[in-house]
């Protein structure tokens, strides 16, 4: 593997890694400010409980977005320094703003939503939490600008070879970002409602496994109580409420993925129509969408690929919206592309080894084939999964059957894989560029770079393995962890983000925090450690 | 044509000094977990006094990286991929001490606290380490060719420069989060911490000051000389303050130190961003390593309204926590018992 290759793989890996957090992140964090919201407006324990719960997972993903996405900050300069000098003037600015108007909120918000729980107001802590959870959406809404300006380069002017910024306001309301974002954040929302689902259907499974709830005649639950930390009435309305919000939440986000990449296709068909061809599998023009093609999908080489079951139509109203456009197939626009780019990479230094070799405008079809249907497919089953299970729970319990509760914990998978699917056909099925060119003919056509000539020339293929072969492996291990901490409080049930459970203190009420503010919360001199215990709320 | 270009270049500067006023105590706290806490009591007293805040200090660092790409993309590539593996080092480092940060509490063992504490430690001198020799390089010069682009393989950006600017950013780390224990804590932790501060400050600022006076013997003006000997005397009554009792004052002046030792640091280097060793000609300055006046000039308005509001929300919230934080505030670490092993089963109703 040569420098530009292990970079791609390098890149590949990160950002998927970091895209496992972050979907995770944004979901959750919407659900649990809006928990806290409802604890606030009704002061119910089970909403307090839900909060606490679901937040110490939050958190504990959380830190790893965090960690993962400072590697993905430096990686630009570090590994592609060409392609940061090429698009900088344009490309710096969304990644800045990131930094400067969503980072800052979403860290130092969340930092006084976990410390503050006894020192703010509980207006104001809830407020904390909300202005952090839409730091987090803005901080996608920058990103997928950066992103979605590779994609479809606009507001720029060519000048000494360099794409230049003249129109902020297209770069900022690019129409790719403007449905990719949405796209994403319901893929986000997908997975925040699978991860409920699974979760609170394992504990709804445990509690039946072993006798505290029993199923009357009816087939209706009747929800019992044991001596055991939090595991008492209130703790059947916790996961049977957390089953269905994430239940409603899946199969709502299913519909707004489907809607928004409904549009997103349309977007594609006119921006990158060799991806779309690709995506199909697609050889010859036409109308249809394959459901399976044969062949070997991979090799590039259209000869070798028969789509065995085809809708007819389908394919045109993704792109167009009717059901007879022909969508062009790679035979056509193969000499198109070459036509415009030309057949080889240029006589050019920053191209390394690969100067002068023939352009592949043909992505590796067997990913991006097998990826939008991924992408759609594991989406599609976790809705309709979502569907049975609030079916399967209208008595308020789950069934008692161990396989299904596996299922269900393992459906946990389902959308994190339509998650990175999507990503990796979006970013694969643009190569060989890296800044596709914009065909929109009012567009600016020579906004355009490829890929090989993005990676830095300064550093070497030694460095560039070592840091993959670092970060893989750390991230490896990371990953281990933090499945096992999630798994381990997962286990511990709601008493294990909520240890005033466990003293006993309170059963059935809940400590009440509304009459303190910051002024009551003073008194640290009692001494003594459990009375000094609001200082450090939550605390490590 | 240059006034932009300029503004923006102290805006960087004010960042980076921002960056090492804020996360330099956070980093420094976190090297003194190992060096100065002797119990878990004392640590998650140490720990305690930076929650809230870390993770915002952090982004700092971010900020400056994010912005030196979109105001001086030609300097954050050429810096960035030159210093590939010390970077990397950073990174590793970050990485370890953020994810420490947040899970040392959650299993109640020894060996587990251990683990993460030692990444806490480490992980805190060798991010300070590697940002230190980052910022003395891109003050002091690496070997660039005419693309930008690094000559001389993998290891050719190591030079004396990179050891000092290290130990400058280590050293004050850890001066300054013994400053920030000493006004933070109460108990125990403060007197150690302000006795250590005093006896180590003379020695720790040490390799700051050496940083700034290299920097002024290659490219120092009038006026740079003047802030380092501000922050020469700055240093002297920070020593003087910590020696009286007055934690506040000493560490206000400690701050004081910091940015007249930035200043004229980035003050001697300017126009300079990134000198080449190899040729003068080869230098990146804030005139040809910048981004077009449009871009700027966006830039600016965004920073113009993001960034006094990033100062007044983090203000906020050391108000929120200003309290002192002592072993006596420090909960029992609770075991929980995992919901679902308990075997006895007791009422049903
Ligand atoms: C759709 C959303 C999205 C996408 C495509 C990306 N990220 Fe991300 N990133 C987030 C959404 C996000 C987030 C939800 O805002 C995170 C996750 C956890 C967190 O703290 O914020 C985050 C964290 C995060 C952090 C740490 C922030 C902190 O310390 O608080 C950095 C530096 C980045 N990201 C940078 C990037 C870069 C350079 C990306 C492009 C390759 C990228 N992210 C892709
Ligand atoms: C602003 C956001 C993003 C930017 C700027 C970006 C940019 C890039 C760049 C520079 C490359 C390397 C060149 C290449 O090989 O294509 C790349 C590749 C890649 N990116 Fe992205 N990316 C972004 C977001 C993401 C996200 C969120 C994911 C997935 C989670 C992702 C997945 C990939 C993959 C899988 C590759 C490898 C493709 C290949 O090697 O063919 N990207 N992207
Ligand atoms: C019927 C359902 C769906 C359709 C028609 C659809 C369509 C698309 C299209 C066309 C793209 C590519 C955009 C481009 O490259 O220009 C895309 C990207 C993507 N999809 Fe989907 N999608 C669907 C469901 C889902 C689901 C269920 C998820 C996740 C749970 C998901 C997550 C993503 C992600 C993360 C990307 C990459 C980022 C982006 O471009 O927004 N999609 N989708």
């Amino acid at each position: 593997m040569d420098a530009l290759e292990i970079a791609r793989w390098q890149f590949g890996i990160t950002t998927v890694y970091h895209f496992m957090m972050v979907p995770l992140t944004i979901g959750l964090g919407l659900v649990v400010a809006l928990m806290q919201t409802l604890w606030h407006r009704t002061g119910k324990p089970e909403y307090l409980r839900m909060t606490k719960f679901w937040g110490k997972l939050f958190l504990i993903n959380f830190i790893m977005g965090v960690a993962t996405g400072i590697v993905q900050e430096f990686q630009f300069g570090m590994a592609w320094s060409e392609y940061s000098r090429f698009v900088g003037d344009v490309f710096g600015a969304p990644l800045a703003m990131e930094a400067l108007l969503a980072f800052f909120v979403e860290s130092t918000f969340l930092g006084l939503w976990i410390f503050g729980w006894k020192q703010l107001k509980p207006a104001v802590h809830l407020a904390c939490l909300w202005i952090a959870v839409v730091g987090s959406v803005f901080s996608a809404y920058f990103i997928i600008v950066a992103n979605s300006w590779m994609q479809h380069p606009v507001g720029v002017e060519m000048i000494n070879g360099r794409p230049v910024m003249t129109d902020a306001w297209a770069v900022f309301t690019n129409n790719t970002a403007l449905v990719a974002v949405p796209h994403t954040i319901f893929g986000a929302l997908a997975v925040a409602g699978a991860f409920l689902l699974g979760i609170a259907w394992y504990h709804l499974w445990r509690r039946r496994h072993d006798g505290i709830d029993v199923v009357g005649p009816d087939g209706k639950v009747i929800p019992g109580q044991a001596d055991i930390p939090g595991r008492d009435l209130t703790d059947h309305t916790v996961w049977i409420r957390s089953l269905r919000i994430g239940a409603v939440v899946a199969m709502i986000s299913f519909a707004g993925t489907a809607v928004t990449g409904d549009l997103q296709g349309k977007l594609m068909f006119e921006q990158q129509p060799m991806k779309m061809a690709a995506a199909e599998a697609a050889c010859h023009d036409g109308t249809g969408f394959s459901v399976l093609s044969v062949g070997n999908v991979g090799s590039q080489d259209c000869d070798d690929i028969v789509a065995v079951i085809e809708v007819p139509g389908i394919l045109s109203f993704l792109a167009k919206g009717d059901f007879t456009t022909e969508v062009k197939g790679v035979n056509t626009l193969l000499p198109e592309y070459q036509a415009k780019y030309g057949t080889n990479l240029p006589d050019n230094p920053i191209y390394g080894d690969r100067a002068g070799q023939e352009i592949e405008y043909v992505p590796v079809m067997e990913v991006t084939y097998w990826g939008f249907r991924m992408m759609i497919g594991f989406g599609g089953i976790a809705a309709f999964a979502a569907l049975l299970a609030l079916w399967a729970t209208r008595k308020g319990t789950v069934p008692a059957s161990r396989g299904l509760m596996r299922l269900a914990v393992f459906g946990i998978l389902a959308p994190f894989g339509a998650n990175a699917a999507g990503w990796i056909f979006t970013e694969m099925g643009r190569q060989p560029f890296v800044v596709a060119p914009n065909p929109d003919p009012s567009g600016i056509d020579q906004v355009f770079m490829f890929t090989a000539a993005a990676v830095s020339p300064g550093v070497s293929a030694g460095e560039l393995l070592t840091s993959l072969v670092v970060l893989a492996s750390i991230y490896a291990v990371l990953l281990v962890v933090e499945v096992k901490l999630l798994v381990k409080y997962i286990r511990g049930g709601v008493a294990s983000a909520m240890p005033e459970l466990a003293d006993g203190q309170t059963h059935g009420k809940e400590p009440a925090d509304d009459d303190e503010g910051p002024g009551t919360s003073g008194s640290t001199k009692a001494g003594g450690p459990g009375a000094a215990d609001d200082v450090l709320a939550f605390a490590y | 044509m240059e006034l932009l270009p300029t503004i923006w270049f102290i805006a960087i500067a004010l960042l980076w000094t921002g960056y090492l006023f804020l996360e330099g105590f956070d980093l420094g706290v976190g090297m003194l977990m190992k060096l100065f806490a002797r119990n878990n009591t004392d640590r998650r007293v140490l720990l305690n006094t930076i929650g809230p805040v870390w993770d915002g200090n952090e982004v700092w660092l971010l900020t400056a990286a994010g912005a030196t790409f979109a105001a001086f993309p030609l300097w954050y590539a050429s810096l960035f991929s030159a210093l590939y593996l010390p970077l990397l080092l950073v990174l590793v480092a970050l990485i370890f001490r953020a994810v420490a940060f947040e899970y040392r509490g959650k299993v109640d063992t020894e060996r587990w606290r251990a683990r993460w504490d030692l990444a806490i430690a480490a992980g805190s001198f060798l991010a300070a380490f590697g940002v230190g020799a980052t910022l003395a390089l891109t003050t002091t010069g690496l070997p660039l060719n005419a693309n930008g682009d690094r000559e001389g393989g993998p290891f050719a950006w190591f030079s004396g420069y990179a050891l000092l600017g290290g130990f400058a950013v280590v050293g004050f780390a850890i001066v300054h989060g013994l400053a920030f224990l000493a006004l933070k804590t109460d108990g125990d932790v403060r007197h150690r911490a302000r006795r250590w501060f005093v006896r180590l400050l003379p020695v720790l600022l040490l390799p700051m000051a050496a940083w700034a006076v290299s920097v002024q013997l290659l490219s120092g003006e009038p006026w740079t000389w003047g802030a380092v000997l501000v922050a020469v005397v700055a240093a002297v009554m920070t020593w003087r303050f910590a020696r009286r009792g007055s934690e506040g004052k000493a560490f206000l002046a400690l701050g004081v130190f910091l940015v007249a030792g930035t200043a004229s640091i980035f003050g001697a280097a300017f126009p300079v961003v990134l000198p080449s060793t190899i040729s003068p000609d080869f230098s990146l300055t804030v005139f040809n390593a910048s981004s077009s006046d449009y871009t700027l000039g966006l830039m600016s308005i965004v920073a113009a309204v993001g960034l006094p509001l990033v100062l007044a929300y983090q203000a906020w919230t050391y108000w929120v926590f200003r309290r002192r934080v002592s072993a006596n505030h420090i909960p029992e670490a609770h075991s929980f018992l995992p919901a679902i092993a308990a075997k006895s089963l007791s009422t049903k109703d």
